[in-house]
């Protein structure tokens, strides 16, 4: 599967990636690469077979609701790259 | 010291020979000697190593014992570690100070061993040769032209050279197993569920397991008895008692069923690495082991089924990385698509980037059935390959790798061959079973691993036909020049 430059370049916006413009041609490359290896899988026939999510098989575990952690904000906020009065501050983004 | 197991060094501590505090120093002054030219250490935490020893001394002195009790140990840099930096060998996580401590750090803290610091890895376990590191590759301590194998090869390289007596690893698609193989130590990738993921900073999380790495398969089995148990912060921990390890380790191996895969000695393996490997199967013959031929008929599969399934994870996962509640920000964002997206391109290296846009594409609208389906479709063939063998078989037998290590810089070009090298590992981590990489050989002067591998939760016997082996040779006990 050859992607084409202008693929990347929206599977980069839908990662949320930015990607030098000059380094377009060479993930090109690499992911169609990567693709076209993968693509071997199309071959194999699972009529009938059932996905395998999960290698155990089993179930996710219920606990009871319950509050089991504490307040830690100060903790958690010192390793954010910026809060003020416990809020994490982003660019504006209504005006 | 630093020559020790760490059965020998517990038996030293025991019996008082040498304190926790002298041993760790000795750590220490290797670290600070030889990491240099290594690279495979990139935190020290010299202050709170010593202060540990010293707690571990006054516990023994209280009373307490314990095949861990002081016993220096390094974390690969993915297990969050409480007040140290964890950067998972990527710029995102460059200056982040864990706040909180993964389980396997902290029951191998409670069992009284110290923290020495934190190893170089492949950035976010993303790679097999520790070349995608933010802080450039750990060298293997055989010959530093050749990488250490990854993504734990920061751990490999410095156990191998005696560095530390174990460190902790993690293995999705080999990386313990591999870079074990390439530096000649010995390396255990637990049942999936075995040792809880919590802390361990996520990559593929339904293929992800913490291990042990050490120089013999004795201290696999103290360590995993350290690390491995119910953690109800992991979802998919498994409920279920851990097994005194130790204690089966020397059983006779008579009557051991051995399958070699037919698929496993094919084309691609190297000669010498299959000349290796002979030998250590005619060992097995010698200590009382069957052995015979098994099929894996969709070996094949499983590299392509891997870089479906863990970029899909991965790209999920690391969706995380936002720049907004911790790790890397971008300067200056426009806006805050801009600060996503610069933050993101600016602080994940070139391969994580690639298994975030695969991921991405094979998740995304259109294509979910032809490429993530279709992959767990497949995932349960190769399972199913396995359990077939299992009712033959007591243990599989092969190579951890292709070939010995490779040189840095041989496949850096091309991802789709060094996704190759973890042939032999990936079906593994997609059926979740327990396999270890033990040291049975050389090639051209590097090492050369066994794989192991077992049904689930059949550690003990991995470990048991590992140490007999172990007993027997002594290609666990060759020490890189340079670094006796």
């Amino acid at each position: 599967m050859a992607l084409q430059p202008d693929q990347v370049d929206q599977i980069a916006h839908l990662a949320r990636l930015s990607i030098d413009e000059r380094d377009i041609p060479e993930y090109t490359r690499n992911l169609s690469d990567i693709l076209e290896f993968v693509e071997q899988l199309s071959a194999v026939d699972t009529t009938g077979v059932e996905p395998l999510a999960h290698p155990l098989e089993m179930t996710q575990r219920l606990r009871p609701d319950e509050v089991t952690e504490t307040d830690q904000r100060e903790l958690f906020q010192a390793v954010a790259p910026a809060t003020e009065e416990g809020l994490y501050l982003v660019p504006r983004v209504i005006e | 010291m630093h020559e020790k197991t760490i059965a020998e060094l517990a038996a030293g501590l025991a019996a008082g020979t040498f304190s926790s505090l002298e041993l760790t120093r000795s750590c220490l002054e290797r670290i600070e000697r030889l990491n240099p030219e290594l690279n495979a250490v990139v935190t020290v935490d010299a202050e709170g190593a010593l202060e540990a020893a010293r707690r571990a001394d006054e516990r023994r002195a209280n009373g307490e014992s314990g095949p861990l009790l002081g016993v220096p140990v390094l974390h690969k840099d993915i297990f969050c570690t409480r007040g140290m930096r964890t950067s998972c060998g990527s710029r995102m996580l460059d200056s982040f100070v864990a706040p909180y401590d993964a389980h396997v750090v902290e029951r191998l803290r409670e069992a009284g061993a110290v923290t020495l610091g934190k190893t170089n890895m492949d950035e976010f376990a993303m790679g097999s040769s520790n070349e995608t590191s933010f802080y450039g590759p750990a060298r293997n301590p055989w010959d530093a032209d050749a990488v250490p194998g990854g993504s734990s090869g920061g751990s490999a390289a410095a156990v191998a050279a005696r560095l530390a007596p174990a460190a902790t690893g993690t293995d999705t698609g080999g990386s313990i197993r591999q870079p074990a193989a390439m530096c000649g130590i010995s390396g255990l990738k637990p049942t999936y569920g075995r040792v809880s993921r919590y802390g361990m900073i996520a990559f593929a999380s339904s293929l992800d397991q913490g291990g042990p790495m050490a120089r013999s398969a004795e201290d696999l089995a103290l360590l995993l008895e350290g690390m491995a148990g119910f953690d109800w912060r992991d979802s998919t921990s498994v409920d279920r008692a851990v097994p005194r390890y130790v204690e089966g380790l020397d059983g006779p191996l008579d009557g051991l069923r051995i399958g070699l895969p037919r698929e496993y000695f094919g084309d691609g393996l190297d000669g010498t690495v299959a000349a290796a490997l002979d030998a250590a199967i005619e060992e097995y013959r010698r200590l009382g082991a069957q052995v015979r031929e098994v099929s894996l008929p969709n070996t094949h599969l499983a590299v392509p089924v891997y870089y479906v399934i863990a970029p899909a994870e991965a790209s999920s996962n690391l969706a995380r990385y936002d720049g907004v509640r911790f790790g890397y920000r971008c300067e200056n964002p426009r806006d805050l698509e801009d600060m996503y997206k610069r933050s993101r391109g600016e602080g994940f290296g070139a391969e994580v980037k690639r298994r975030i846009m695969v991921g991405t594409y094979a998740l995304s609208a259109g294509y979910y059935d032809a490429y993530y389906l279709k992959a767990q479709q497949v995932r349960r063939l190769i399972r199913d390959d396995f359990l077939k063998a299992f009712e033959e078989v007591d243990v599989i037998m092969g190579p951890t790798a292709p070939t010995a290590a490779f040189n840095i810089g041989e496949k850096t070009a091309d991802p789709v061959q060094m996704y190759l090298s973890d042939v032999y590992t990936l079906a593994v981590n997609l059926a979740g079973l327990p396999a270890l990489s033990i040291p049975a050989g050389q090639a051209n002067g590097r090492p050369v691993g066994l794989q192991i591998i077992g049904s689930y939760f059949d550690e003990g016997r991995l470990l048991n036909a590992a140490h007999r082996f172990q007993q027997a040779t002594d290609w666990h006990a060759a020490v890189p020049g340079g670094f006796e």
